[in-house]
């Protein structure tokens, strides 16, 4: 039988407020344990809840970035259940009557297709606190630091039907948060994390299977392995003749499965109710409309504007509007050089791969835009040939002087196009290699263009690579052939 | 709707309160009574009137985004029955 999967995402945000949803304290990750746990935090009797307007802010800016109806009003609700890292007893979060309504996100395939997946609805919630479940005496500690921190949950509706598409959406909302900066989006200290349903149903049939659904997900890899190890035990078991149940899984990295959490299963009756202690939220058009004009472009216009604009590729153009910081830095170099293209190969090129291979993040490349982009325009005004300029690129990696023209005059790569210069190493080189020349002399003319190789790169040694190559070249073939 | 025995104790178990079987006799009359003025409250007919979330005709404060708490770790944990560094112990959590 043919199997299709059905996959819905809860992607899970941490916004990036300076304190926490409903108290003040603060947000700053890596604090000491409980030193940023308020009496409110830790849900002490007598304290009450007051609601953070950033993060009301930049909910609302959510909703506007993927065309959602933004609720004037919304109200909170209480989620009951125990665990020692909610100390209240409850998680304050929105159900029926949540603050973004509705949307829609276009994601991009591999391929370079589109597709648009439609979002339920965001919410705004509180984080709970962190079970450390190493071995204290016997114990479980508690750190409450992340306890009321403020999430936005993206609720998206069932409409991704493969890995790649689940993959390529929690890529897309990544893409979303950080433009506008809700969230730094850093999902290794799990400022973005993901609950996978999954289920599967027979192709061509419209009722969905029963789901189940994967907690905690987070890195773009275990989502897209999670996914690949919860369809085939779905299918195994359902042609071994067995039912899927509904229930909470966990994704184990290590073993590259997916378990039953069945702890939590008994007790999941939430019994939401409104929260008395908030009072519902009003936002205004006015207050709509001011953040509206707050909103920057957007990847998915960026990405336009790349191809339409500057002539990018429409790979290049999905690549570099991929994260702001890319978006950002290629813009950057773009200004400085000039030149879009040359911009886009050397961000894409030298520039990622030196960062992929010492597994870094361009926002902290040892490199800045600046000097990348000054590095460029030399390139573009031939100052410096290419290989040259992958010198230049290396000294400034490893901090070599300021600016890429402080390199180049240090170490004397400007490119030589005076023609007498370039003749007479040109003779040079000629007259160090009479066996070269014999040989180059007594080949067919068509396998010549593949020997004057050689000579090119002794004239490029003799010059410490300053020469500019195509008049070598030219240079090279008229003087060996004249020769003859 | 009537509650019966075992939905009681289910609700005590959910809010993780300590309460007798025999003990729970007693709360299925309580609460049936409640339910039973609750029925009565949903004989009004209801049409066109939203959904209540608060009895105050009155909206959500905000505050602004500033952190105005400091640390007081040491202060809290005086009352915790065991704490190691910096972090709340609690009875094993088995996953």
């Amino acid at each position: 039988m043919q199997w299709e999967v059905v996959i819905g995402l809860e992607v899970h945000a941490q916004l990036a407020t300076q304190s926490k949803i409903f108290s003040g304290s603060s947000t700053t990750y890596g604090a000491e344990p409980n030193t940023q746990a308020s009496a409110v935090d830790l849900g002490l009797p007598g304290t009450l809840p007051v609601l953070n307007e950033q993060a009301v802010a930049m909910a609302v800016r959510f909703g506007l970035a993927v065309n959602a109806a933004v609720a004037g009003h919304s109200v909170f609700e209480r989620k009951n259940y125990f665990y020692p890292d909610l100390p209240k007893g409850y998680q304050t979060s929105q159900m029926s009557q949540p603050i973004v309504g509705p949307g829609v996100l276009e994601i991009l395939l591999e391929d370079g297709t589109r597709k648009s997946i439609r979002i339920h609805h965001a919410h705004l919630e509180e984080d709970a606190g962190k079970s450390l479940h190493e071995d204290f005496q016997g114990m479980t500690g508690i750190d409450l630091n992340r306890a009321g921190t403020p999430l936005l949950e993206i609720v998206s509706e069932p409409d991704l039907r493969s890995a790649k598409e689940a993959v390529a959406y929690v890529k897309a909302i990544h893409a979303i948060v950080t433009y506008l900066g809700i969230s730094d989006g850093n999902m290794a200290e799990g400022s973005l994390r993901c609950d996978v349903n999954i289920s599967m149903r027979p192709k061509g049939q419209e009722a969905y299977g029963t789901r189940a659904e994967i907690k905690n997900v987070n890195s773009f890899r275990f989502i897209e392995r999670a996914i690949h190890f919860e369809v085939e035990r779905q299918i195994d078991l359902i042609e071994d003749g067995g039912r899927v149940v509904q229930e909470t899984r966990l994704y184990d990295p290590e073993a590259d499965e997916t378990r039953s959490m069945r702890s939590k299963e008994e007790a999941n009756d939430y019994r939401y109710f409104p929260c008395p202690d908030l009072l519902p939220v009003e936002v205004d058009e006015a207050y709509i409309e001011h953040l509206r004009g707050t909103l920057p472009e957007m990847p998915a216009e960026k990405r336009a504007r790349f191809e339409s604009e500057l002539g990018l590729s429409a790979y290049d153009a999905s690549v570099l509007s991929g994260t702001r910081e890319m978006a950002d830095f290629f813009e950057e170099v773009k200004g400085v050089c000039g030149d879009a293209k040359q911009a886009a190969n050397w961000v894409q090129g030298e520039l990622s791969g030196r960062l992929n291979k010492e597994n870094l993040d361009i926002s902290v490349s040892p490199v800045s835009a600046a000097q990348l982009g000054g590095l460029v325009k030399r390139i573009v005004d031939e100052t410096i040939n290419g290989k040259a300029a992958k010198q230049v690129f290396a000294a400034l990696w490893d901090g070599e002087g300021t600016s890429a023209d402080e390199v180049i005059e240090s170490r004397g790569l400007k490119q030589v196009t005076d023609s007498g210069a370039i003749e007479a190493v040109v003779d040079q080189v000629i007259a160090d290699n009479p066996a070269q020349v014999t040989q180059y002399q007594e080949a067919e003319v068509d396998k010549r263009g593949k020997m004057i190789g050689f000579f090119v790169g002794q004239v490029m040694k003799a010059s410490r690579g300053t020469a500019n190559p195509q008049q070598v070249n030219k240079v090279l073939k008229d003087k060996l052939d004249s020769l003859s | 709707m009537a509650l019966e025995h075992s939905d009681v104790l289910r609700a005590a178990h959910l809010a993780r309160l300590g309460l007798a079987s025999q003990d729970a006799e007693a709360y299925v009359e309580d609460l049936n009574q409640i339910l039973a003025m609750v029925d009565q409250l949903q004989q009004v007919n209801t049409d066109g009137i939203a959904p209540l979330a608060h009895p105050l005709e009155a909206t959500q404060r905000l505050r602004a985004d500033e952190v105005t708490e400091s640390n007081q770790r040491e202060h809290f944990q005086q009352v915790a029955p065991a704490t190691e560094q910096g972090l709340y112990l609690v009875p094993r959590v088995v996953e």
